[in-house]
């Protein structure tokens, strides 16, 4: 009796990790079958025609071009914000401060997307407006802006993390030969955290792409390549946001899981790179990976 | 040469770091200030009474109730998928998993965790696409679709803090039941999970605190702008989220937009206080932080 019941549980276990490996396969496998019809039309002219329903155009391009731009963008951003914040928390010695730092940081990760999103469109968005004096203020800016703002604290704690796994033996010879403490993180720290540093790049790439709500209030949403930094764009989230009340059976709505295959791949490679050829700087136990 | 290079970059991480203190705190602040002029019981209820409202004798039409009741019920029922599956999927990561396993594995947990969330509502309405086809009934977007897209999303936090919890068990302890004589399962039940329930529990906050605070999931799957309280899980609801995102694009005048601020105010202060409970708890969470 007794061995009948352990054996359920331990299938149980068993059934339950391979649920969730399913369900990982299944998102895709779903994606995929539903914009088979979209895909049957012709795969590339999917990638290079305009967004236009009413002369039947229902090309993604515009999108993939406007979510790339507002997250390297946002990257270009956030990238000093938050190696500036990681140093600051590894290398300088008043302790009070950066404790305060630390503080800071770990509520930012607890703020929930919507609220920078609420809040970036009744402070940034006119500053932005009146600063320029074109345009409505909801553009590639202010979005890139906000997206650097919300991924930091992902990206601090990433390098925060990489900065620590640097060797004892090597922080100890530093200090013994008198080292200043931006001495150490320029010629020591830096380098050996490289791939922790591109790893942590990756994944806040993966992040500002995959945001939603961010790119749906602040971006515009004009579903046309872009031609200055003011112009309003559409990314693929905010595009999947936008047309699911179309009609089931069209192509306009079939275009929402061409969109969310596009960036289930896109996420997908950047996992793989990060785990595949970045491994060695990030162990098992220590960040997610 | 050298000299000055290093003060202009130690001028800078001081300069890049005070920047990011102070614009978290005019978010946090102008929230609080905006927030706090129009918090009452009448936000929360409208016209309508505290106890008839909550006994559902009348119904709340201009307040925040029905969204609040919304969310409560969707993180009840997230919770409820969720548990069973991402508790068992940690005990067998961690348990009865070899080395080759934990690595393939790990790989589809950080694509899981990964994925950004409106594909995950992509798949809740892919679901309800694929079940009118190929089964006779009939579903709509609700309540219990909402909620199985959202265990989806919240799975790998629990997974993953199990896993990290019952790792963090040393050697001692685990080896002390079994060298009485109990089986693995007994071992695994009666001293290793109470052991690593801080841990879990963090990792259960964690995930309250991302699905009460997740719009893009629940737009797709069944959250509406005026729908009251839901009378059975296939209906469609309010949540206190999509309440702020839908305010912020259609707010007729000024008292609207301070309900707004008054709701992200709210919101604001469940997810912290959340988030610092679970950092509380379990000691590897800013690790865990990072999914997110």
């Amino acid at each position: 009796m007794r061995n009948i019941l352990e054996s359920i549980t331990e299938k149980f276990f068993k059934l339950s990790a391979l649920l969730s490996i399913g369900i990982t396969l299944l998102i895709f496998i779903f994606m995929l079958i539903l914009s088979l019809p979209l895909i049957k039309e012709g795969i590339l002219s999917f990638f290079i025609m305009g967004w236009n329903p009413a002369k039947g155009n229902y090309g993604i391009g515009p999108m993939i071009v406007g979510s790339l731009i507002i997250s390297t963008l946002a990257i270009f951003f956030a990238f000093p914000l938050s190696i500036s914040c990681a140093a600051f928390m590894t290398i300088i010695k008043y302790t009070r401060i950066t404790n305060i730092i630390k503080k800071i940081v770990l509520i930012s990760v607890g703020i929930p997307p919507v609220i920078y999103g609420f809040i970036a469109i009744f402070t940034l968005v006119p500053f932005i407006r009146n600063l320029f004096n074109k345009g409505s203020g909801m553009s590639i800016l202010s979005t890139s802006l906000v997206l650097a703002l919300l991924i930091s604290p992902t990206m601090i704690l990433i390098f925060v993390d990489t900065f620590k796994s640097v060797k004892k033996s090597y922080i100890l010879a530093l200090d013994s030969l008198g080292c200043s403490p931006v001495q150490k993180l320029l010629y020591i720290i830096i380098p050996c955290a490289k791939d922790g540093i591109i790893a942590g790049l990756l994944l806040g790439m993966g992040r500002a792409i995959g945001d939603t709500l961010i790119a749906l209030m602040l971006s515009g949403n004009a579903a046309h390549v872009p031609s200055s930094l003011l112009d309003s764009v559409r990314s693929l989230t905010a595009h999947i946001a936008l047309v699911k009340s179309a009609d089931v059976d069209s192509l306009q709505f079939k275009s929402i899981f061409l969109s969310g295959l596009v960036l289930y791949t896109f996420v997908t490679l950047i996992v793989c790179i990060v785990n595949i050829r970045l491994r060695k700087s990030i162990s098992v136990n220590n960040v997610y990976e | 040469m050298n000299k000055l290079v290093e003060q202009t970059i130690y001028f800078f991480i001081w300069l890049w770091t005070i920047l990011y203190f102070i614009l978290i705190n005019i978010i946090i602040g102008y929230l609080t200030i905006k927030g706090s002029e129009q918090l009452s019981l009448s936000l929360i209820f409208g016209d309508v009474g505290a106890f008839d409202a909550l006994l559902i004798k009348k119904h709340v039409l201009d307040g925040l109730f029905p969204a609040i009741v919304g969310t409560i019920l969707l993180v009840i029922l997230t919770i409820c998928f969720a548990i069973p599956v991402g508790i068992g999927a940690g005990i067998y990561l961690a348990e009865y998993a070899d080395y080759h396993t934990k690595r393939v594995v790990n790989i589809f947990f950080d694509t899981l965790s990964a994925i950004p969330s409106i594909v995950i509502g992509l798949f809740g309405l892919s679901l309800i696409i694929f079940i009118n086809k190929y089964l006779h009934t009939r579903i709509y977007t609700g309540l219990i679709i909402s909620s199985l897209s959202l265990a989806v999303l919240v799975l790998p936090y629990i997974v993953r803090s199990t896993e990290l919890a019952l790792e963090g068990i040393p050697l001692s302890t685990r080896i002390a039941a079994l060298s009485l004589g109990a089986t693995k399962i007994q071992n695994i039940l009666y001293v290793l999970l109470p052991k690593s329930l801080p841990g879990i529990l963090s990792g259960v906050l964690l995930s309250v605190g991302r699905c009460a605070s997740d719009v893009a999931v629940i737009m797709l799957t069944g959250a509406v702008a005026n729908a009251g309280v839901p009378r059975s899980i296939f209906d469609n609801y309010e949540a206190l989220p999509f309440f702020i995102f839908y305010i912020s694009s259609e707010y007729r005048n000024n008292a609207e937009l301070m309900n707004g601020y008054s709701a992200s105010l709210i919101l604001l202060i469940i997810c912290i206080f959340l988030f610092i409970i679970s950092t509380i708890m379990g000691k590897s969470i800013s690790k865990l932080s990072l999914i997110r």
